[in-house]
Protein backbone atom coordinates (compact mmCIF):
# COMPACT_ATOMS: atom_id res chain seq x y z
CA UNK A 1 0.00 0.00 0.00
CA UNK A 2 3.06 2.28 -0.06
CA UNK A 3 2.00 3.79 -3.38
CA UNK A 4 -1.47 4.73 -2.14
CA UNK A 5 -2.45 8.29 -3.19
CA UNK A 6 -6.03 8.77 -1.95
CA UNK A 7 -6.23 12.58 -2.17
CA UNK A 8 -4.79 13.23 -5.62
CA UNK A 9 -6.75 10.23 -6.93
CA UNK A 10 -9.99 11.52 -5.41
CA UNK A 11 -9.35 15.04 -6.76
CA UNK A 12 -8.36 13.81 -10.23
CA UNK A 13 -11.47 11.63 -10.24
CA UNK A 14 -13.63 14.64 -9.30
CA UNK A 15 -12.22 16.49 -12.35
CA UNK A 16 -13.27 13.55 -14.57
CA UNK A 17 -16.77 13.73 -13.08
CA UNK A 18 -16.91 17.51 -13.54
CA UNK A 19 -15.82 17.16 -17.17
CA UNK A 20 -18.47 14.52 -17.88
CA UNK A 21 -21.17 16.64 -16.18
CA UNK A 22 -20.28 19.83 -18.09
CA UNK A 23 -20.08 18.07 -21.46
CA UNK A 24 -23.48 16.45 -21.06
CA UNK A 25 -25.19 19.47 -19.46
CA UNK A 26 -23.99 22.02 -22.01
CA UNK A 27 -23.86 20.01 -25.22
CA UNK A 28 -25.65 16.71 -24.62
CA UNK A 29 -22.58 14.58 -25.31
CA UNK A 30 -21.10 11.59 -23.51
CA UNK A 31 -17.50 11.85 -22.28
CA UNK A 32 -16.70 8.25 -23.19
CA UNK A 33 -13.22 8.19 -24.68
CA UNK A 34 -13.53 4.98 -26.70
CA UNK A 35 -16.86 6.24 -28.04
CA UNK A 36 -15.37 9.62 -29.01
CA UNK A 37 -12.42 8.03 -30.84
CA UNK A 38 -14.74 5.44 -32.43
CA UNK A 39 -17.00 8.26 -33.67
CA UNK A 40 -14.03 10.01 -35.28
CA UNK A 41 -13.10 6.79 -37.08
CA UNK A 42 -16.58 6.35 -38.50
CA UNK A 43 -17.32 7.53 -42.00
CA UNK A 44 -20.00 10.04 -40.99
CA UNK A 45 -18.26 13.38 -40.91
CA UNK A 46 -20.89 15.45 -39.11
CA UNK A 47 -20.44 15.98 -35.39
CA UNK A 48 -16.70 15.41 -35.50
CA UNK A 49 -15.63 18.94 -34.45
CA UNK A 50 -16.51 18.51 -30.80
CA UNK A 51 -14.83 15.11 -30.70
CA UNK A 52 -11.59 16.48 -32.14
CA UNK A 53 -11.59 19.43 -29.71
CA UNK A 54 -12.26 17.17 -26.71
CA UNK A 55 -9.32 14.94 -27.66
CA UNK A 56 -7.13 17.99 -28.34
CA UNK A 57 -7.98 19.31 -24.86
CA UNK A 58 -7.01 15.97 -23.36
CA UNK A 59 -3.69 15.86 -25.21
CA UNK A 60 -2.63 19.41 -24.27
CA UNK A 61 -3.90 19.18 -20.66
CA UNK A 62 -0.40 18.08 -19.63
CA UNK A 63 0.69 21.71 -20.13
CA UNK A 64 -1.75 22.86 -17.42
CA UNK A 65 -0.78 20.29 -14.80
CA UNK A 66 3.01 20.36 -15.28
CA UNK A 67 3.44 23.66 -13.35
CA UNK A 68 1.74 21.96 -10.37
CA UNK A 69 4.31 19.18 -10.33
CA UNK A 70 2.29 16.47 -12.07
CA UNK A 71 3.78 14.59 -14.97
CA UNK A 72 3.19 11.67 -17.30
CA UNK A 73 5.36 8.82 -16.05
CA UNK A 74 7.41 6.84 -18.56
CA UNK A 75 7.92 3.68 -16.55
CA UNK A 76 6.80 0.99 -18.94
CA UNK A 77 8.31 -2.40 -18.15
CA UNK A 78 6.45 -4.40 -20.80
CA UNK A 79 7.68 -5.38 -24.22
CA UNK A 80 6.20 -3.38 -27.07
CA UNK A 81 4.77 -6.62 -28.50
CA UNK A 82 2.65 -7.08 -25.38
CA UNK A 83 1.63 -3.41 -25.56
CA UNK A 84 0.62 -3.76 -29.23
CA UNK A 85 -1.49 -6.85 -28.51
CA UNK A 86 -3.04 -5.10 -25.50
CA UNK A 87 -3.87 -2.06 -27.65
CA UNK A 88 -5.61 -4.24 -30.23
CA UNK A 89 -7.66 -5.96 -27.52
CA UNK A 90 -8.56 -2.65 -25.83
CA UNK A 91 -9.62 -1.08 -29.13
CA UNK A 92 -11.63 -4.09 -30.25
CA UNK A 93 -13.18 -4.80 -26.85
CA UNK A 94 -14.23 -1.24 -26.06
CA UNK A 95 -16.06 -0.84 -29.37
CA UNK A 96 -17.70 -4.24 -29.06
CA UNK A 97 -18.72 -3.53 -25.47
CA UNK A 98 -19.73 0.07 -26.29
CA UNK A 99 -17.54 1.72 -23.72
CA UNK A 100 -14.51 1.76 -21.50
CA UNK A 101 -13.65 2.88 -17.98
CA UNK A 102 -15.04 6.36 -18.69
CA UNK A 103 -18.22 5.63 -20.66
CA UNK A 104 -19.35 2.65 -18.60
CA UNK A 105 -17.39 3.24 -15.39
CA UNK A 106 -18.32 6.89 -14.88
CA UNK A 107 -21.26 7.96 -17.06
CA UNK A 108 -23.09 4.63 -17.25
CA UNK A 109 -22.54 3.80 -13.59
CA UNK A 110 -23.57 7.34 -12.60
CA UNK A 111 -26.80 6.94 -14.60
CA UNK A 112 -27.40 3.56 -12.87
CA UNK A 113 -27.41 1.76 -16.24
CA UNK A 114 -27.61 -1.99 -15.78
CA UNK A 115 -25.53 -2.57 -18.95
CA UNK A 116 -22.75 -0.31 -17.70
CA UNK A 117 -22.69 -1.72 -14.17
CA UNK A 118 -22.39 -5.26 -15.56
CA UNK A 119 -19.80 -4.24 -18.17
CA UNK A 120 -17.68 -2.49 -15.51
CA UNK A 121 -17.76 -5.53 -13.20
CA UNK A 122 -16.85 -7.82 -16.13
CA UNK A 123 -13.90 -5.79 -17.46
CA UNK A 124 -12.51 -5.19 -13.97
CA UNK A 125 -12.75 -8.90 -13.15
CA UNK A 126 -11.23 -9.85 -16.50
CA UNK A 127 -8.32 -7.40 -16.03
CA UNK A 128 -7.72 -8.48 -12.42
CA UNK A 129 -7.66 -12.12 -13.53
CA UNK A 130 -5.01 -11.36 -16.18
CA UNK A 131 -2.83 -9.58 -13.59
CA UNK A 132 -3.34 -12.49 -11.17
CA UNK A 133 -2.36 -15.11 -13.75
CA UNK A 134 0.72 -13.14 -14.84
CA UNK A 135 1.88 -12.63 -11.26
CA UNK A 136 1.17 -16.15 -10.06
CA UNK A 137 2.41 -18.14 -13.01
CA UNK A 138 4.66 -15.70 -14.82
CA UNK A 139 2.92 -16.43 -18.12
CA UNK A 140 1.13 -14.24 -20.74
CA UNK B 1 -21.66 29.24 -37.22
CA UNK B 2 -24.69 28.81 -35.00
CA UNK B 3 -24.48 29.77 -31.35
CA UNK B 4 -25.20 26.22 -30.21
CA UNK B 5 -22.25 24.94 -32.18
CA UNK B 6 -19.89 27.47 -30.63
CA UNK B 7 -21.05 26.49 -27.12
CA UNK B 8 -20.54 22.85 -28.03
CA UNK B 9 -17.02 23.31 -29.39
CA UNK B 10 -15.91 25.55 -26.52
CA UNK B 11 -17.31 23.26 -23.83
CA UNK B 12 -15.73 20.25 -25.56
CA UNK B 13 -12.28 21.83 -25.37
CA UNK B 14 -12.77 22.78 -21.69
CA UNK B 15 -14.16 19.33 -20.84
CA UNK B 16 -11.23 17.71 -22.67
CA UNK B 17 -8.72 19.79 -20.70
CA UNK B 18 -10.43 18.86 -17.43
CA UNK B 19 -10.62 15.20 -18.42
CA UNK B 20 -6.97 15.00 -19.39
CA UNK B 21 -5.89 16.85 -16.24
CA UNK B 22 -8.04 14.48 -14.17
CA UNK B 23 -6.38 11.47 -15.79
CA UNK B 24 -2.88 12.79 -15.05
CA UNK B 25 -3.55 14.09 -11.50
CA UNK B 26 -5.41 10.94 -10.44
CA UNK B 27 -2.54 8.65 -11.47
CA UNK B 28 -4.55 6.82 -14.16
CA UNK B 29 -1.76 7.65 -16.66
CA UNK B 30 0.63 5.48 -14.62
CA UNK B 31 0.30 1.89 -15.95
CA UNK B 32 2.21 0.50 -12.94
CA UNK B 33 -0.34 2.11 -10.64
CA UNK B 34 -3.26 0.70 -12.64
CA UNK B 35 -1.75 -2.78 -12.48
CA UNK B 36 -1.17 -2.23 -8.74
CA UNK B 37 -4.91 -1.59 -8.42
CA UNK B 38 -5.80 -4.69 -10.42
CA UNK B 39 -3.40 -6.80 -8.34
CA UNK B 40 -5.93 -7.48 -5.60
CA UNK B 41 -4.17 -10.47 -4.08
CA UNK B 42 -0.71 -8.87 -4.21
CA UNK B 43 0.61 -5.48 -3.08
CA UNK B 44 -2.79 -3.83 -3.65
CA UNK B 45 -2.94 -0.08 -4.33
CA UNK B 46 -6.59 1.01 -3.86
CA UNK B 47 -5.98 4.52 -5.31
CA UNK B 48 -7.95 3.92 -8.49
CA UNK B 49 -11.07 3.05 -6.53
CA UNK B 50 -10.79 6.63 -5.24
CA UNK B 51 -10.62 7.92 -8.82
CA UNK B 52 -13.91 6.25 -9.63
CA UNK B 53 -15.40 7.36 -6.32
CA UNK B 54 -14.34 10.98 -6.96
CA UNK B 55 -15.80 10.90 -10.47
CA UNK B 56 -19.09 9.34 -9.37
CA UNK B 57 -19.42 11.73 -6.40
CA UNK B 58 -19.56 14.60 -8.92
CA UNK B 59 -21.27 13.06 -11.96
CA UNK B 60 -24.03 11.08 -10.19
CA UNK B 61 -25.63 14.07 -8.39
CA UNK B 62 -24.88 16.29 -11.41
CA UNK B 63 -26.80 13.90 -13.64
CA UNK B 64 -29.74 13.07 -11.38
CA UNK B 65 -30.26 16.53 -9.84
CA UNK B 66 -29.52 18.78 -12.80
CA UNK B 67 -29.18 17.09 -16.20
CA UNK B 68 -32.02 14.55 -15.89
CA UNK B 69 -34.54 17.28 -14.98
CA UNK B 70 -33.89 19.21 -18.18
CA UNK B 71 -35.59 18.47 -21.47
CA UNK B 72 -32.53 19.51 -23.50
CA UNK B 73 -28.86 20.35 -23.05
CA UNK B 74 -28.00 24.07 -22.63
CA UNK B 75 -27.15 24.40 -26.35
CA UNK B 76 -30.55 22.94 -27.27
CA UNK B 77 -29.27 19.53 -28.28
CA UNK B 78 -31.14 16.42 -27.13
CA UNK B 79 -29.80 14.68 -24.05
CA UNK B 80 -28.33 11.27 -24.85
CA UNK B 81 -30.59 8.33 -24.07
CA UNK B 82 -29.37 4.74 -24.02
CA UNK B 83 -30.96 3.05 -27.06
CA UNK B 84 -30.83 -0.40 -25.54
CA UNK B 85 -31.04 -1.81 -22.04
CA UNK B 86 -30.33 -5.36 -23.05
CA UNK B 87 -27.31 -7.07 -21.54
CA UNK B 88 -26.22 -9.23 -24.48
CA UNK B 89 -23.27 -11.40 -25.40
CA UNK B 90 -21.73 -8.57 -27.48
CA UNK B 91 -21.50 -6.37 -24.39
CA UNK B 92 -20.09 -9.15 -22.23
CA UNK B 93 -17.56 -10.43 -24.77
CA UNK B 94 -16.44 -6.84 -25.47
CA UNK B 95 -15.94 -6.19 -21.76
CA UNK B 96 -13.95 -9.42 -21.35
CA UNK B 97 -11.70 -8.62 -24.34
CA UNK B 98 -11.17 -5.03 -23.16
CA UNK B 99 -10.35 -6.31 -19.64
CA UNK B 100 -7.66 -8.66 -20.98
CA UNK B 101 -5.96 -5.81 -22.85
CA UNK B 102 -6.29 -3.48 -19.87
CA UNK B 103 -4.82 -6.08 -17.50
CA UNK B 104 -1.90 -6.79 -19.86
CA UNK B 105 -0.88 -3.15 -20.31
CA UNK B 106 -2.42 -1.16 -17.46
CA UNK B 107 -3.62 1.29 -20.12
CA UNK B 108 -7.20 2.10 -21.16
CA UNK B 109 -8.37 4.62 -23.79
CA UNK B 110 -8.67 7.73 -21.55
CA UNK B 111 -5.19 7.56 -20.00
CA UNK B 112 -3.74 6.59 -23.40
CA UNK B 113 -5.02 9.81 -25.01
CA UNK B 114 -4.00 11.92 -21.98
CA UNK B 115 -0.47 10.45 -22.22
CA UNK B 116 0.12 11.21 -25.90
CA UNK B 117 1.75 14.52 -24.88
CA UNK B 118 4.40 12.57 -22.95
CA UNK B 119 5.51 11.12 -26.28
CA UNK B 120 6.68 7.72 -25.02
CA UNK B 121 7.05 5.02 -27.67
CA UNK B 122 4.88 2.73 -25.52
CA UNK B 123 1.89 5.08 -25.74
CA UNK B 124 2.32 5.62 -29.47
CA UNK B 125 2.38 1.85 -30.08
CA UNK B 126 -0.64 1.42 -27.81
CA UNK B 127 -2.71 4.17 -29.45
CA UNK B 128 -1.94 2.98 -32.99
CA UNK B 129 -2.85 -0.63 -32.23
CA UNK B 130 -5.96 0.55 -30.34
CA UNK B 131 -7.10 2.43 -33.46
CA UNK B 132 -6.58 -0.73 -35.53
CA UNK B 133 -8.57 -2.74 -32.96
CA UNK B 134 -11.41 -0.21 -33.15
CA UNK B 135 -11.40 -0.39 -36.93
CA UNK B 136 -11.72 -4.18 -36.85
CA UNK B 137 -14.48 -3.96 -34.23
CA UNK B 138 -16.43 -1.73 -36.59
CA UNK B 139 -15.97 -4.21 -39.43
CA UNK B 140 -17.11 -6.97 -37.13
CA UNK B 141 -20.19 -5.09 -35.95
CA UNK B 142 -21.12 -4.47 -39.58
CA UNK B 143 -20.98 -8.19 -40.20
CA UNK B 144 -17.93 -7.99 -42.47
CA UNK B 145 -15.54 -9.92 -40.26
CA UNK B 146 -16.02 -13.23 -38.47
CA UNK B 147 -14.36 -13.54 -35.07
CA UNK B 148 -13.37 -16.90 -33.61
CA UNK B 149 -15.57 -18.01 -30.69
CA UNK B 150 -18.02 -15.12 -30.94
CA UNK B 151 -18.90 -15.50 -34.63
CA UNK B 152 -20.79 -12.86 -36.64
CA UNK B 153 -22.92 -10.26 -34.99
CA UNK B 154 -24.67 -7.11 -36.10
CA UNK B 155 -25.36 -4.89 -33.16
CA UNK B 156 -24.35 -1.25 -33.28
CA UNK B 157 -25.53 0.90 -30.42
CA UNK B 158 -24.39 3.50 -27.92
CA UNK B 159 -23.95 3.19 -24.19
Amino acid sequence: MENFTPWTSLFGGALLGLSATLLMLFSGKIAGISGIIGGLLSRKKQDNGWRALFLLGMIISVLIVTPFGFEIPDNNTQSLVVIAIAGLLVGFGTRLGNGCTSGHGIIGMGRFSKRSIIATIVFMASAALVVFIRNQFGVL
Amino acid sequence: MKKMNIIQLLISLIAGLLFGAGMIISGMVNPQKVIGFLDITGNWDPSLAFVMMGALCVFTPGYHLIIKKRSNAVNGEKLPQPNTKKVDSTLISGAIIFGIGWGLSGVCPGPAVASIGGGSSMILVFVLSMLIGMFYAKQYLQGKLPVPFIGYRKNDCTI
